[in-house]
């Protein structure tokens, strides 16, 4: 019973006073706004070198930004206690490390479907695509798997600002790569070989490919493959963050590292 | 004689401070470098001429990136540091003192400007030509200055804008699309235009376009400066409004 509330109330307090960028004041402009013009700037560079449809850089791009809340908010919500000096006492309780960083995930997922699904229905609305209305309940189902699979690898990138000192760098470097290698813009067929056999490793990748079908009428059970393979994916990034933030744990403790800033 | 010293020492020490750290330098040179990959392979498919128009904007996006972000943050970095009042209680203006910082900032853009033309160069095999060196290099300086000119202005624009670093980053997206870097302003609908001819890096833009193409003239070099230098004007005199009114309600360091 213990477990079940420090995952659930305990993950969304640490959520609330770790990640200060709910303030409407950040929230809006990074969340709201900064998606919506990253997508009109993807689709009028296709429109000017004739690529893709709109639609393409729609679906690419809101899914996309989802990574910015994910890895962002996981990023912040763990590695901030190092920065508010609070690390050390987290540690120092008996509280299963299981609860107490994955509960910290759910608040994060929320804000990346969230954001995510506002870009995608303001920036439709201002470019003028059309999805299938049949389409919007299973588009809805892979907006959340890529949000999942985008928070496993804020777990990761969490698990890393546990000795990087700096996390904002990092990220911003991790969402680059989302953005070149996941076929947010460019067509995975059209991305260098070893690009495209990496990519098939990243989270968004298949999301991406699966929204896209969705969006264009396929049905929910003709991408299902996809979207497994999202979740696989993302679920290997979040076991991976796990294993490396108690490696990390163990070794701050082994090398008096745990508040080195 | 001793403003120009204060513009000059500020600018190289800021310049010295910011290559120190990752996030204004490394990511300064990363973070265009990803869109201008995507860029890149966009218009691979056109003509070699769209692919240089692709790699001189995306060089360009560099500058302006390096600067909105950090920018909007740089009084909210001088109040964490706790030097914001000893620069304002300082004898230099404070125009004078913040001048060079966003100066320095749009400078580590030339890092990125760099890094994006090489990019292009060994991996999309862009290769740069400049036609009018002259009209290039006086087109280059004239954008990072009125870069720099632009992010004063946000600046102390924001001073009482606690968390202004996410607005300095929302204008990231907005002048890269707006000021014709990698979509030609034709594109957009007519009441865009009038939007992107106030700003300066879309004249700064052009000139570095028809420098390595060698088809302008010193037009578009002349009018980037002239706005860059209204910017700094209009800087100068709002932020002296902004400080005082800052100071009578006791606001200035509040974080």
């Amino acid at each position: 019973m213990s477990s079940v509330r420090i995952f659930f109330i305990g993950g969304a307090i640490a959520y609330r006073g770790l990640f200060n960028w709910l303030s409407p004041w950040i929230f809006v402009p990074t969340f709201l706004v900064a998606p919506v013009f990253q997508i009109l700037l993807f689709v009028y560079i296709g429109r000017s070198a004739h690529a893709q449809s709109d639609e393409f850089y729609v679906v690419g791009n809101a899914l996309q930004y989802a990574s910015i809340p994910c890895v962002f908010a996981m990023s912040n919500t763990i590695a901030g206690e190092r920065f508010q000096k609070t690390l050390g006492y987290i540690l120092a309780t008996p509280a299963g490390r299981l609860p107490l960083f994955l509960g910290r995930s759910l608040p994060v997922i929320a804000n990346g479907v969230f954001v995510s699904a506002f870009a995608f229905v303001v920036g439709g609305l201002i470019v003028g695509i059309h999805v299938p209305g049949s389409a919007v309940g299973s588009l809805g189902l892979v907006i959340v798997v890529c949000a999942a699979s985008c928070t496993g690898l804020g777990l990761l990138s969490a698990a890393l600002g546990l000795r990087v000192r700096e996390t904002a760098t990092l990220n911003n470097i991790v969402f680059g790569l989302l953005l070149v290698f996941c076929g947010t813009n460019v067509p995975l067929r059209e991305l260098p070989g070893w690009m495209s056999f990496l990519s098939q490793g990243m989270p968004l990748t298949h999301g991406i490919e699966a929204a896209r079908k969705l969006a264009t009428g396929h049905s929910l059970g003709s991408v299902g493959g996809l979207i497994g393979a999202e979740l696989l994916v993302g679920a290997s990034y979040g076991v991976a963050g796990y294993v490396l933030l108690r490696f990390m744990e163990v070794q701050s403790r082994r090398l008096a590292t745990l508040e080195t800033q | 004689m001793r403003n120009l010293r204060v513009l000059l020492l500020g600018w190289a020490l800021h310049f010295k401070m910011l290559s120190r750290s990752s996030f204004n330098s490394v990511l300064a040179i990363l973070y265009p470098g990803f869109f201008a990959t995507v860029a890149f392979f966009l218009y691979r498919e056109g003509s070699p001429h769209a692919l240089l128009y692709a790699s001189l904007g995306a060089s360009v996006m560099g500058i302006w990136g390096a600067t909105s972000t950090s920018a909007g943050a740089a009084l909210q970095r001088e109040r964490w540091h706790g030097t914001l009042e000893l620069l304002v209680a300082s004898p230099a203006p404070f125009s004078l003192v913040m001048l060079p910082v966003t100066l320095a900032m749009s400078t580590i853009g030339l890092y990125s400007m760099a890094a994006t033309l090489l990019w292009g160069r060994l991996a999309f095999g862009i290769s740069l030509h400049v036609a009018h060196p002259l009209l290039f290099g006086l087109a280059v300086v004239a954008t990072v200055m009125s870069i720099g000119m632009a992010g004063f202005l946000l600046a102390v624009t924001f001073v009482r804008y606690r968390t202004a670093w996410a607005l300095g980053n929302l204008l990231e997206y907005p002048v890269w699309l707006v000021c014709g870097f990698l979509v030609p302003i034709s594109l957009f609908p007519g009441w865009v235009r009038p939007i992107s001819w106030l700003l300066a890096p879309t004249w700064g833009m052009r000139a570095i376009r028809e420098g390595a193409t060698g088809s302008g003239s010193y037009v578009d070099v002349a009018v980037c400066a002239a706005i860059g230098a209204g910017y700094a004007i209009i800087g100068a005199l709002v932020v002296g409004r902004l400080l005082q009114a800052a100071r009578e309600r006791a606001t200035l360091a509040l974080t």
